[in-house]
């Protein structure tokens, strides 16, 4: 059938949540300042586990004035779409698009580990990518061997903890292994905890959620009548971290859906959805995604006070 | 130029509808704008209609008691605007040819609320359920079944009791499906399908098992359950959620400027088309409607294209 093309883009109006990514020298930052709460130079933001620590002056810097530290989101995960967008619109191969995103997300590491994000989930590969041409498959699994090999040492020094989730069965042996050891290698590391879904849906995790409870009822350790909330979440893959539900989802290149992405615990996540390709995702667009959710107001089903 | 257009239609809209006192001549006028209104409307859906129109709507109805707020209404007042909403979004949607519309009218988080707030929704769907199974409702006169998803038992016995009756009424009419969540969440519904698909392959388990001991006792012979009797797929789950005779929505859409699904269909939603309005649901409008359908109809080759990210 056929397609209404009109040129909504060029409309400005308040209708859409298309989150517009703004450079950090405009209007967002005065805008912002005129709804947000007042700006205050604090010292303080949270640390690890939930304790309150005393920054120093250095780290104060790194925080953007736009940025309450007590409302930075715990866990942050990211959609990184757009690179084979950002390929064609330069004439360049599809590879080309992926080793840009790669950029991209050793930048968002970095910004995350300065500001005391816990979490950084970000999904690297879907189960319905298996799908895509089996040379564009190879070419990825290749690039998720290499970064880990070349990002290691890097991301090591910063202390990161890496955990790769998704069905492992169906990857290269060589990246199988890879995964283990460099989950081995970091597992002792406290700073920002980075979960790259590789293979991975939503419903693949809670499938395989529940063939570990089904055994369990099969071997009469549980009841069917038995089961929660509370024993699908630890069986799911994101039981690899105290804070399993993130605060925010971010999806780029303008794409509204959640494409079959940690689908159980989105239930109260904030979605944001910028524009910018995934390549092009740098601070600025950060800096907005953030301030758009520290303006939220999340009721989880209840009402104000 | 769109909100000034927006805003004209719904003065349009507001000027047929009023209850003049004045003569013959104010009453005529207010017919013709009611006329040029619904000929605006009728273009408008034609138009829509050159493009693929979503078979499956669903809503998050946002913003009721903030339009209560807004305008100084009484309790109660934002939610009987927003089921009035809720039938001109239904009609809108039968006359544009979409087949089901799902909304989310009380989540089971919703029970934490001021308990006279609580009653007060409860009130008002007994009322309005009784007043959708009369003969000349919208539920009649359109053909629309009305299904009831979500953990009913949670419900108080009189509300549980017309909810099945609805059901069971209006089982038979097949034009448009309204599927009305209440005492829903989707964590709670894929719990719902987790135990029951695990009570299905229990059951089917003991089967073989004694299939297999008769075979042991009479013929003396060896047999081995199949491992994979006990194991789950998705397509196991898949039969035991609330919406399985259901296809998965097209747009999902949530009005008030909320820009998260709250827990609801999160199974269904993964390839779902999301909007975010923010106006609020009691001031929603088939404009508003259209609106979202001509954005998903800018989205959907691409969709259809990359359903895999």
């Amino acid at each position: 059938m056929v397609s209404l093309q009109l040129p909504l883009s060029t409309i400005n109006n308040k209708i859409f949540s298309h989150f517009n990514p703004k450079p950090a020298s405009c209007l967002c930052r005065v805008g912002n300042r005129s709804r947000a709460f007042p700006c205050n130079k604090y010292s303080i933001f949270r640390g690890g586990e939930g304790t309150i620590t005393t920054a120093t002056a250095e780290e104060e810097r790194l925080l953007p004035d736009e940025l309450r530290p007590e409302l930075m989101p715990k866990h942050v995960a990211v959609i990184m779409d757009g690179n084979g967008r950002w390929a064609r619109q330069r004439n360049l191969p599809t590879s080309f698009g992926h080793r840009a995103g790669v950029r991209a997300l050793t930048d968002l590491i970095d910004l995350c580990c300065k500001w005391g994000i816990r979490v950084l989930t970000v999904f690297a590969f879907s189960t319905e990518n298996w799908l895509r041409p089996k040379l564009e498959v190879d070419i990825l699994m290749s690039l998720f061997e290499m970064v880990l090999k070349e990002e290691l040492k890097i991301l090591m020094r910063q202390d990161v903890r890496i955990s790769v989730i998704g069905d492992s069965k169906k990857l290269p042996k060589s990246l199988q292994k890879l995964k283990t050891e460099v989950e081995d290698t970091t597992k002792n590391n406290s700073g920002l905890q980075l979960i790259i879904a590789i293979s991975f849906s939503g419903q693949y995790d809670i499938v395989q959620a529940c063939k570990s409870i089904v055994e369990k009822t099969k071997d009469g350790v549980i009841q069917p009548n038995d089961i929660t909330e509370a024993v699908i979440e630890q069986e799911l893959e994101t039981n690899c971290t105290k804070f399993p539900h993130p605060d925010l989802l971010i999806r780029t290149s303008g794409e509204q859906r959640i494409s079959n992405f940690l689908l159980w615990q989105l239930a109260y996540t904030e979605l944001a959805f910028v524009k910018s390709l995934w390549p092009d995702f740098g601070k600025a667009d950060f800096v907005d995604a953030l301030c758009e959710f520290q303006q939220r107001k999340r009721r989880y089903g209840g009402r104000d006070s | 130029m769109f909100d000034f257009l927006f805003l004209v239609f719904s003065s349009l809209r507001d000027l047929g509808m009023e209850n003049g006192n004045g003569g013959n001549l104010q009453q005529l006028f207010q017919r013709l704008v009611a006329v040029i209104y619904d000929i605006l409307q009728r273009l408008f859906f034609m138009v829509l209609s050159v493009g693929p129109i979503p078979n499956h709507i669903a809503f998050i109805m946002d913003g009721n008691r903030r339009y209560a707020r807004t305008r100084k209404l009484g309790p109660g007042a934002g939610h009987k605007a927003g089921f009035s909403s809720l039938i001109r979004v239904l009609e809108c949607c039968y006359k544009m040819g979409v087949k089901y519309v799902t909304v989310y009218a009380f989540s089971i988080d919703n029970f934490k609320r001021d308990p006279c707030e609580v009653q007060s929704i409860m009130d008002l769907m007994l009322e309005k359920i009784d007043e959708l199974l009369r003969e000349e409702s919208i539920v009649n006169n359109h053909g629309i079944r009305i299904n009831f998803f979500g953990d009913l038992k949670l419900l108080s016995k009189p509300v549980r009791m017309a909810a099945e009756k609805a059901m069971a009424e209006t089982a038979k009419n097949t034009n448009v499906v309204l599927s009305v969540c209440v005492a829903y969440t989707s964590t709670n519904e894929i719990v719902h399908a987790v135990q029951e698909s695990c009570k299905e392959k229990l059951a089917r388990a003991q089967v073989i098992s004694d299939v297999n001991a008769e075979i042991r006792n009479s013929f003396g012979g060896y047999t081995k359950p199949l491992e994979e009797e006990y194991s789950i797929t998705l397509e196991d789950l898949e039969r035991h959620i609330y919406s399985a005779e259901i296809p998965d929505p097209d747009i999902l859409i949530r009005t008030s400027g909320e820009t998260r699904l709250s827990n609801f269909l999160l199974w269904q939603t993964t390839f779902c088309y999301l909007h975010v309005l923010d106006a609020l649901w009691p001031d929603i409008s088939p404009w508003w409607l259209g609106w979202v359908i001509l954005h998903y109809q800018r989205a959907k080759p691409y969709i259809d294209k990359n359903k895999a990210l």
